[in-house]
């Protein structure tokens, strides 16, 4: 069911093609449009929501390039935020760098430290990988918090805004179209990496590394290049954020953020980057409702309510989609696709 | 010297806590195939536990811990049959998923519960004083090394010695074989995560006396894993081994290097973490562990 009865495919690039139809063509059109106009009909307070919607969904696509598509389970993603945010943060405070020229370099020192921490998943697997992930979190904030001369410490660094042709992205509007077209790059290359030669071997991996490594993919090149890219798209993500809010403090960067995006890859569905984006979306929503509702119900029932609140609806969500729907939102857009495909006549 | 006894005293006692909750970890994953990331959640779920009796209620020790181990089990009980019971045959990012959305739903239920504020029950508990050399050691420490040996020994018998706990054993090794020897496996698991429970609990109430409750407690579970990829996983003598291993070597570390350190160190906070790196690029299946040998 990917693409409507009727639809042929007379060559290769047709077959392989995302975008098949006329309406696909147009409802993307329309959709970009949509993004594009957005300042003009929201408010500052939904630019903000969107602006860390689309920051969450980078970070996301990353791990779920790592995770979902090459098997290496990470629950340090946020601890890679932090690398590239501090590395972009002092490049451009200390140092006076641009930042289209510190964002780069972000990206690439959160790679290299995914590297450096991927390099236990030469030996070992599953659980194990996992422990290496979560120690990443805790040494790379540690390290973070000793450095207090250059990274500011617990008190923080402010961060400058980025500019453009002396055109500084201060209000909220202008930095949303910066972070949404790069959340749109980031997806472009994401849905690109997974059909390309280094995306079959992922998924290869991700099903028998085994026989993947009889089948000649080379195991060693393969899982770090994986945590590469996972880590480039937390590096990328972490530097929009601190320049976002021009602060980075590692409170920005919480071991429970760590876990919360695997829930959102859960969520969205392993494995598919439809799925990434309606996860990091849906629970960004939700997380935004329990800030609205939370005030309420704490007055209503205790003061700690609505931080207790928070993480049991966050727990409970993992749970009954890892229950009842293991695939994900994915899935249940696909199959809403099908249905409306399909209907009346199911043929 | 006496600080460096006092340091290897209190690493010691930590030592022994860590052990308990890794003990708790290998159980389960042995009998049940499950990573459980909640057991430091059952950590801190003991704290509290230990604070309402001892603190609330003004029970003797000896009756807190009976009724704290009564409601550990029914935790254990019911988050198997809610949580884990439907996962069965699920892939390991699942089961692993499961116990990380099972200790946030814990650690929300004790922040409702108990405010998540920091609670201690110091000079509660009976005095027992003991003298190493020029050291006194703090009651609270000698209860806790008392309570986790007789724990062990106890889990040691009950491992040996019973019917239920050879099952335990015979499905760590396989379990179509205890299958189709009659014995109900998913009785097997629930027994188990039971146990791991009360062992999680019985820790908590160790170390909530010695260094208080609150509910970033929890991360003790995490700083637990060092001392698991130590001993190798599928160990439990090792795991006793590695955790005061782990213990000491921590609060040495932390108390001789912490003031050479710029922003005050806290290296005891991130020193197991260093372990687990070592541990995995050097001798993943650790020092006790077997390596694992997999078949396409």
């Amino acid at each position: 069911m990917e693409v409507p009865s009727g639809t042929f495919s007379q060559s290769y690039a047709q077959d392989m093609a995302i975008f098949r139809t006329r309406t696909h063509w147009i409802l993307l059109l329309a959709f970009l449009a949509f993004l594009f106009t957005c300042p003009l009909y929201f408010g500052d307070r939904i630019l903000t929501i969107m602006t860390i919607i689309c920051i969450t969904v980078i970070s996301v696509l990353g791990l779920n390039i790592l995770t979902g598509y090459c098997n290496q389970i990470s629950i340090g993603h946020a601890g890679f935020m932090a690398v590239g945010a501090y590395t972009s943060g002092i490049l451009t405070a200390h140092f006076g760098w641009s930042f289209w020229a510190a964002l780069p370099c972000a990206a690439l020192m959160a790679g290299m430290v995914g590297i450096l921490f991927g390099l236990p998943s030469l030996r070992v697997k599953g659980f194990y990988l996992i422990m290496a992930t979560i120690a990443a979190q805790f040494i790379i904030i540690w390290f973070i918090l000793q450095f207090r001369n250059i990274t500011g410490g617990g008190d923080g660094l402010a961060v400058p805004k980025p500019e453009i042709f002396g055109f500084v992205l201060k209000s909220k509007g202008s930095y949303f179209y910066l972070v949404m077209i790069i959340a749109c790059l980031a997806t472009f290359a994401a849905k690109n990496i997974v059909r390309t030669r280094v995306g079959r071997a992922f998924i290869a991996i991700r099903d028998n590394e085994l026989a993947a490594e009889v089948m000649g993919v080379n195991l060693w090149a393969y899982n770090l290049l994986a945590f590469f890219i996972g880590c480039v798209y937390a590096g990328v993500a972490g530097s929009l954020l601190v320049h976002y809010v021009a602060f980075a403090s590692v409170d920005q960067f919480p071991f429970m953020n760590s876990v919360w995006y695997l829930g959102m890859l859960i969520v969205g569905g392993m494995g598919s980057t439809v799925g990434a984006i309606l996860g990091a979306v849906s629970l960004k929503l939700l997380d935004e409702l329990v800030t609205v509702i939370g005030p309420i119900i704490s007055a209503a029932v205790a003061p700690q309510a609505a931080a207790s609140l928070s993480l049991i609806i966050r727990g409970l969500i993992i749970i009954i989609f890892l229950i009842f729907e293991p695939r994900g939102l994915a899935h249940r857009w696909q199959m809403a696709k099908a249905y409306y495909r399909l209907w009346p006549f199911s043929h | 010297m006496t600080f460096f006894l006092q340091l290897v005293i209190s690493g010691f006692t930590l030592g022994m806590v860590y052990a308990l909750i890794a003990i708790g970890f290998v159980i389960i994953l042995k009998c049940s195939k499950a990573f459980n990331i909640a057991q430091g959640h059952f950590v801190m779920i003991g704290g509290y536990l230990g604070f309402t009796f001892l603190v609330t209620f003004h029970m003797p020790i000896w009756a807190s811990l009976l009724v704290a181990i009564a409601a550990a089990i029914v935790m254990g009980l019911l988050v198997e049959r809610l949580t884990l019971r439907p996962l069965v045959g699920q892939p390991v990012l699942a089961v692993i998923m499961m116990t990380i959305g099972l200790a946030t739903v814990l650690e929300g239920l004790a922040t409702l519960i108990w405010g998540g504020e920091y609670k201690t029950y110091h000079g509660v508990l009976p005095k027992l004083t003991l003298k190493i050399g020029e050291i006194s050691v703090p009651s609270e420490m000698t209860i806790g090394v008392i309570v986790s040996v007789v724990t062990v020994v106890i889990l040691m018998i009950i491992f040996r010695y019973t019917k239920s706990g050879l099952a335990m054993r015979a499905t760590a090794e396989d379990e179509q074989v205890v299958q189709s020897a009659g014995i109900r496996v998913t009785t097997i698991y629930a027994l188990s995560w039971a146990i791991a429970c009360v062992v999680g609990v019985i820790s908590g109430i160790i170390l909530g006396g010695v260094s208080g409750v609150m509910v970033g407690m929890s991360q003790v579970g995490l700083k637990a894993f060092a001392v698991v990829l130590l001993g190798g996983v599928n160990s439990i003598g090792g795991a006793i081994f590695a955790g005061i291993i782990v213990g000491v070597l921590e609060n040495v570390a932390a108390g001789y290097l912490d003031p050479l350190l710029p922003a005050g160190g806290g290296l005891a906070n991130v020193f197991p973490f260093i372990i687990i790196i070592v541990v995995l690029i050097f001798r993943p299946y650790g020092l006790f562990g077997l390596a694992e040998i997999e078949r396409i």
